[in-house]
């Protein structure tokens, strides 16, 4: 490899942290200034349309840096970026590998289609949508690829940030009052996360995650305890991101009132809470069988099935499509988090796949919602007979598609995510559980989907309407068409996928290995500092991990 | 009284009172629940390191005592976050009210229904 690639796949990890951050704030420039129109600047139209290219050049170099990372990382190696060249712990690392990877890319796939819609319908309905939507891109991949637990609670706040920013785009009273809640209820989890994270510091006297992986074997009983509260208490934090049972209910609201490219973008920010979950808990602590496992990990399984079958029944009981689109990501969630709660490389691997394209298909199903609501005037999306759709057949077909998956038919990939998770549960105690639940989430699933399928394209009034302009079709439908060709290509490599995603379980697990990797400089130099006894610490070298 | 007692109870009553400002069904009351509570915690994350008397934040081989530096700049980071959301939270809570003409902070099923 020349020497230009090898700086690229080095610098890779902060490019994708600081290229979709500049290129939000040079967005936010131009946005500044084309809203206050002074005589002889260019006409709002001719802005708009350079701020379009600007935004989609951007996003086109995240996803393909986001794809040659996954390439790189796809090989096996895990790759560290020291901040300012401070060898970790002492400065921030971050870290790529499979699992970060993986996320990225998802990322990458649905926030490129969640743009290209955006652009073709909803952009120019408030302001600076462009500059945010980069902006929590940004933030996402930080949250994916940060090596440092306090650096974790800072992505996930420019992340949320944005997003409490974009849930408001194109306003209107009832994005308002959702938002409301919505910003109550992230900054409560960051008062906890907050917590968590001093309680770790007191315990640890260190927030890198290898650090912590490394260092928890040799704890005393009381700053295990402190850890073990701090778990607790993040997982609490990682569950309401993840919107897990109890902690679910912000979400039906908010998705449902966002605008339809922001839900489809916001289908990937709940699994931020489940990378958090595998990431932190799993992968550093060892899930249930490790040093730390606390009652709180033991508390998943039960969680992960009640979530996914109150996320059913919301969808089941819900009155129109969006809403239940978002009920049916609460359901993804829950199913995702049984094959984490599974806690063997196996579970985790399943849940990875499962989540991967439930993701796909939630963002999938956000979009076609949106351009049917769009052919059905003032009804829009609620589940009542209207007047027939303008092109019945290709929305159909999509739906049709889409709503397979969510459902696990095979061969879509939601089936085989699905029979993963059955597998990897054989052997666990809780196996009937999970295999009735699996099946009756289906079910449900499918009556819901069904129920509101038949409604909206077999119960048609004969009379005509109006139909509302919806924008440019032809590029409402572009997204569309990559996200289903994602979908059938996730049927056709759907075992190479699974590899990758049971490789990276499997990656994240070795905790050995990721401890090397990152504390490679600073090991030997890295002393403790708890109990802090106010003096400098020994630098005296010790044993290398 | 120990200062380790002082400090938890006044951690400990200041979280009280932002609970229960924040389970308050009004924005003003709820947005100022979140401040106290980003008080508490930016305190808490302050103890985290430990309390030394008459000992600054600086490592030097020179002075017998000094305090763990990190704390207090995780805080800042903390504080700064904080400042910034609960500042977005006002706006978004006048918007919402100049729009809604209503502070209060429940939503009814009507509310979200209308969310087309």
């Amino acid at each position: 490899m020349s020497d230009a690639a090898t700086a690229l796949f080095t610098h890779l990890p902060i490019l994708l942290i600081v290229w979709p951050l500049g290129w939000g704030v040079l967005l936010l420039l131009g946005a500044a200034r084309s809203s206050d129109h002074p005589p002889g600047s260019d006409h709002p139209e001719t802005s708009l349309r350079r701020e379009r290219w600007l935004s989609l050049s951007g996003a086109a170099i995240t996803l393909l840096g986001a794809s040659l990372l996954s390439w790189d990382a796809a090989h096996g190696a895990i790759r560290v970026y020291t901040l300012g060249d401070w060898p970790a712990p002492f400065g921030i690392a971050l870290v790529s590998d499979r699992l970060s990877a993986l996320f990225l890319l998802l990322t990458a796939l649905v926030a490129s289609s969640a743009l290209v819609f955006a652009i073709g319908s909803w952009d120019h309905r408030g302001r600076a949508f462009h500059p945010l939507f980069h902006i929590q891109w940004a933030g996402l991949n930080g949250a994916f690829l940060t090596g440092d637990i306090f650096n974790l609670f800072v992505f996930f706040e420019v992340l949320l940030i944005a997003s409490y920013a974009l849930l408001t785009h194109g306003l209107g009273a009832a994005r308002l009052r959702v938002a409301f809640g919505y910003v109550v209820v992230n900054l409560t989890a960051s008062a906890l996360f907050l917590l968590g994270l001093a309680l770790l510091y007191g315990a640890y006297g260190s927030l890198n995650l290898a650090d912590l992986a490394h260092r928890t074997a040799a704890l005393e009983p009381q700053p295990l305890f402190l850890a073990r509260v701090a778990a607790a208490l993040l997982l609490v934090v990682f569950a309401l991101k993840a919107a897990a049972a109890p902690l679910y209910l912000w979400l039906p609201a908010a998705y449902s009132a966002a605008s339809p490219p922001v839900a489809a973008l916001f289908a990937v920010m709940t699994k931020v809470g489940i990378y958090a979950i595998i990431r932190v808990h799993w992968a550093v602590w060892g899930g249930e069988w490790g040093v730390l496992g606390s009652a709180a990990f033991g508390l998943l399984l039960p969680t992960a099935i009640v979530t996914g079958l109150l996320g059913v029944a919301g969808a089941l009981a819900a009155r129109t499509l969006s809403r239940q689109i978002a009920f049916l990501t609460v359901a993804s969630v829950g199913t995702s988090l049984i094959g984490v709660a599974l806690a063997t490389p196996k579970g985790i691997a399943a849940a990875l796949f499962y989540l991967v394209q439930s993701t796909v298909t939630v963002a999938l199903l956000f979009l076609v919602v949106a351009l049917i609501a769009a052919q059905r005037g003032e009804i829009g999306d609620a589940i009542q007979p209207a007047p027939a759709l303008r092109d019945p057949v290709a929305l159909g077909l999509v739906m049709l598609l889409a709503a397979a998956s969510a459902i696990g038919i095979p061969p879509l990939p939601g089936f085989l995510g699905k029979l993963y998770l059955l597998e990897a549960s054989l052997d666990h105690p809780g196996q009937s559980a999970v295999w009735l639940t699996l099946i009756a989430v289906g079910a449900l699933t499918l009556i819901a989907l069904a129920r509101a399928g038949v409604t909206i394209f077999w119960h048609t009034h004969p009379k005509r309407i109006t139909v509302w302009p919806s924008g440019d079709s032809r590029v409402l439908m572009q997204p569309v068409v990559a996200l289903v060709v994602v979908v059938a290509a996730m049927t056709l490599w759907a075992e190479p996928l699974y590899r990758f995603t049971y490789a990276a379980a499997v990656q994240a697990a070795d905790q050995t290995a990721y401890a090397r990797v990152v504390l490679e400089q600073a090991h030997g130099y890295a002393p403790w500092t708890r109990p802090y006894d106010g003096t400098l610490p020994q630098t005296e070298p010790r044993e290398a991990p | 009284m120990t200062l380790e007692g002082l400090v938890a109870s006044a951690i400990g009553i200041v979280t009280t009172v932002a609970v229960y400002l924040l389970l308050q069904p009004r924005a003003f009351a709820t947005a100022l629940g979140l401040t106290l509570l980003s008080y508490a915690v930016n305190l808490f994350i302050f103890v985290a390191g430990g309390l030394w008397i008459d000992a600054p934040p600086v490592l030097d081989a020179g002075r017998r005592l000094s305090t763990d530096p990190l704390p207090q700049a995780l805080i800042l980071t903390a504080i700064v976050i904080g400042f910034a959301t609960t500042a977005y939270l006002l706006a978004l809570a006048v918007r919402r009210f100049a729009v809604t003409g209503d502070e209060r902070t429940h939503l009814t099923p009507k509310h979200t229904e209308d969310a087309r």
